[in-house]
């Protein structure tokens, strides 16, 4: 009951107006189509710079709670998900807006994403520290082993293509290695004087993140306007309220199911949704309904997409592996602070820990309350033209990618990077891996050197890295994601071929 | 777009690609000292096996996932990429961030904004949105963040 005794911290002035500010922040970031969380923290880490590790946290902690819970007031009322967590919500959500309860569908969006949020953080709260002292008895090698995991686990399962994926998260690491060898002091892969450093890890997610929306914005050239909100009628809150807690069988599976897949590193907002509403679907007597305005699939959605953010963030914290792409981009948050998420995190940092998931757990109910009153304004935001919000965000990119190091070098490589990116995405490569890659590359091989001073010592490199039983288990996990996404992708050609005769026939 | 071009352009990623690949395995084992280069040795292997795989599915036609970039998408983003790449690379540094910021963010939206730009009232709306973003900006970069901007010929 440690986190307890850091509730106070939450309540200090400058973290409460943080926590306020960057969930109304949040709530209108995720309400703006177009922006994803995951860009939205990553456009606010320069900001947690100049700020105390807790207060920076804390801030990005809200944003992440309340931008997934933002995407679904444009989800509702413009069915245009405000991010990928939210496209089951957009389903029932925006049909019920269609037939006048568009405040009913917010409500229950908001509500039902507290409770997945509250359980989530509580599984959080009481699963991390016990993961935190079993990772204790890891050394260079499991730790080795856990950042190469991390790297084949979001390029296998964030990406459609295995192959692309893990080509993905090679990129990262190679990325990751350019600057100066910390031990010999050797230059590696410097082609320019603005990579003598090494590539700035904020400059880097900023670009990989934000730019490529940015240039998808413009992609769509002058022919996109500004869309039309449904309006929304008042609703009692306490009529929401009992409409909520009349259908619990959609808000358990929605919490359990977005809780589970929340644990699984790399799999995200968007499956945990989609899951939860596919199974909430299967177990309700009126079938039928879904898709047609019921209530049971927003609440089973939204209480999925916040139900996840929670347990994402424990692999995150024990092991150094993000449960989803915003977590890899909080990674990088933790990092530039000095803190180094893993066994001793609980040890050393007790305080900033503790506080960052107390904030959390404050977050969801100041979510609910301002969500419900700044929807209405939230979706007149969601409204601006794609123009500004593409010249807006470029701009934000620059400066903050600029104010990290206060270096050209860093904003060039972020624009480098982004553009880059853009182009791979297109390709069916993807950010997150990137990410994962160029954050874990540095521990995977300070790991991977010091593991080869001691095998040296020892029996050799290959019975100190590939034997063991946390090292075999380990191997076997990294084997498994590959294998199982390998399979996956046989599967599903193997599905598109037969639809392809089937529609020929 | 035609499968025909989508293979070209999946065919052309994969050569980059492994034109990377090849490049990073060949620096990792050329380079001295080894020492230095163990860990990018043992990554480069696994980077050029993966691209040579992308690389044959591609070759192949297998390459599935992934839709390219189609003529009208990359005349869209062209001008874009060029007045962000004149900021970022020149103006930036020659007449000062801010001045430099406003003058992007005014040519960015013009570019894309939807309105007519013969209305004269349209410009006027742009250069107002411009000065109440750029506005925002300084205040919180220059006064809440104390971020030293680079200066050039103006502000």
């Amino acid at each position: 009951m440690e986190f307890l005794g850091y509730f106070s911290h939450v309540f200090e002035p400058i973290s409460l107006l943080l926590l306020v500010g960057g969930t109304i922040g949040g709530l209108i970031l995720g309400a703006t189509p177009g922006l994803s969380p995951t860009m939205a923290v990553a456009l606010l880490i320069p900001f947690t710079f100049h700020l105390q590790p807790s207060q920076g946290l804390i801030l990005l902690g809200a944003a992440y709670t309340s931008t997934v819970a933002g995407g679904a007031v444009s989800a509702i009322l413009l069915k245009i998900p405000g991010a990928p967590a939210n496209i089951a919500t957009a389903l029932d959500g925006n049909e019920m807006a269609k037939k006048g309860e568009g405040a009913k569908a917010l409500h229950l969006a908001f509500m039902s994403s507290a409770v997945g949020g509250i359980i989530g953080v509580l599984l959080l709260i009481f699963l991390t520290p016990t993961l935190a002292k079993w990772a204790l008895a890891f050394g260079p090698s499991h730790l080795f082993w856990i950042a190469i995991l991390g790297v084949t686990v979001i390029g296998t399962l964030d990406s459609q293509s295995f192959v692309k994926g893990l080509l993905s998260g090679c990129i990262g690491l190679w990325l990751s290695m350019i600057g100066y060898d910390d031990i010999q002091g050797a230059e590696r892969f410097i082609f320019t004087d603005a990579l003598t450093g090494g590539i700035n890890i904020i400059a880097a997610l900023i670009g990989l993140f934000a730019i490529p929306q940015v240039l998808d914005m413009m992609s769509k050239g002058r022919s996109l306007s500004s869309m039309g909100a449904i309006e929304v009628q008042r609703q009692s809150l306490t009529a929401s309220f009992k409409e909520m807690i009349s259908n619990m069988r959609a808000l358990s599976i929605g919490t359990v199911v977005g809780s589970i897949i929340g644990l699984i590193p790399g799999v995200g907002g968007q499956i945990a949704g989609l899951v939860a509403y596919d199974q909430a679907r299967k177990f309700s007597p009126d079938k039928d309904k879904f898709g047609t305005g019921h209530p049971e699939g927003v609440i089973a959605a939204e209480s999925a997409n916040n139900a996840m953010v929670g347990p994402s963030l424990v692999p995150l914290l024990t092991l150094s592996i993000p449960g989803s792409p915003t977590a890899a981009v909080l990674l990088g948050g933790l990092l530039i602070h000095g803190i180094f998420p893993g066994s001793d995190l609980f040890k050393n940092h007790a305080a900033v820990a503790w506080t960052f998931i107390d904030s959390m757990l404050i977050g969801q109910v100041l979510m609910v309350i301002f969500g419900i009153y700044i929807a209405n304004l939230a979706a007149k935001i969601a409204q601006v033209p794609r123009s500004v919000l593409a010249a807006g965000v470029f701009i934000l990119a620059v400066f903050g990618a600029y104010s990290v190091q206060q270096s050209m070098g860093d904003v060039r490589v972020m624009i480098v990077l982004g553009v880059a990116m853009y182009f791979l995405e297109k390709f069916g490569f993807t950010a997150a891996p990137l990410v994962l890659g160029l954050i874990l590359g540095p521990i995977a091989e300070s790991n991977f050197l010091q593991g080869s001073l001691i095998a040296g010592a020892q029996d050799g490199a290959a019975v100190y890295f590939l034997t063991g039983t946390l090292n075999l288990f380990l191997i076997a996990l990294v084997l498994a994601s590959v294998g199982y996404a390998f399979w996956s992708t046989l599967m599903a050609k193997r599905q598109a071929d037969k639809s392809e005769k089937t529609g020929k026939a | 777009m035609t499968s025909g071009s989508r293979n070209i352009q999946q065919i052309s990623s994969a050569t980059i690609i492994l034109v990377i690949a090849i490049s990073v395995a060949w620096l990792s084992y050329t380079r001295q000292p080894a020492e230095a280069f163990l860990f990018p040795r043992l990554i480069s292997i696994v980077f050029l096996v993966l691209s040579i795989w992308n690389f044959a599915r591609a070759a192949l036609g297998l390459a599935r996932v992934g839709e390219g970039v189609d003529t009208t998408s990359a005349m869209h983003i062209t001008p874009g990429l060029v007045v962000m790449a004149v900021y970022v690379f020149w103006l930036a540094n020659f007449l000062g961030f801010y001045v430099a910021s406003i003058l992007t963010f005014f040519t960015l939206l013009t570019l894309y904004d939807t309105g007519n730009r013969k209305q004269f009232s349209n410009w006027v709306t742009r250069a107002l949105i411009t000065v109440f973003f750029m506005a925002i900006i300084y205040g919180l970069f220059n006064y809440v963040l104390k971020v030293q901007l680079p200066r050039g010929l103006l502000i």
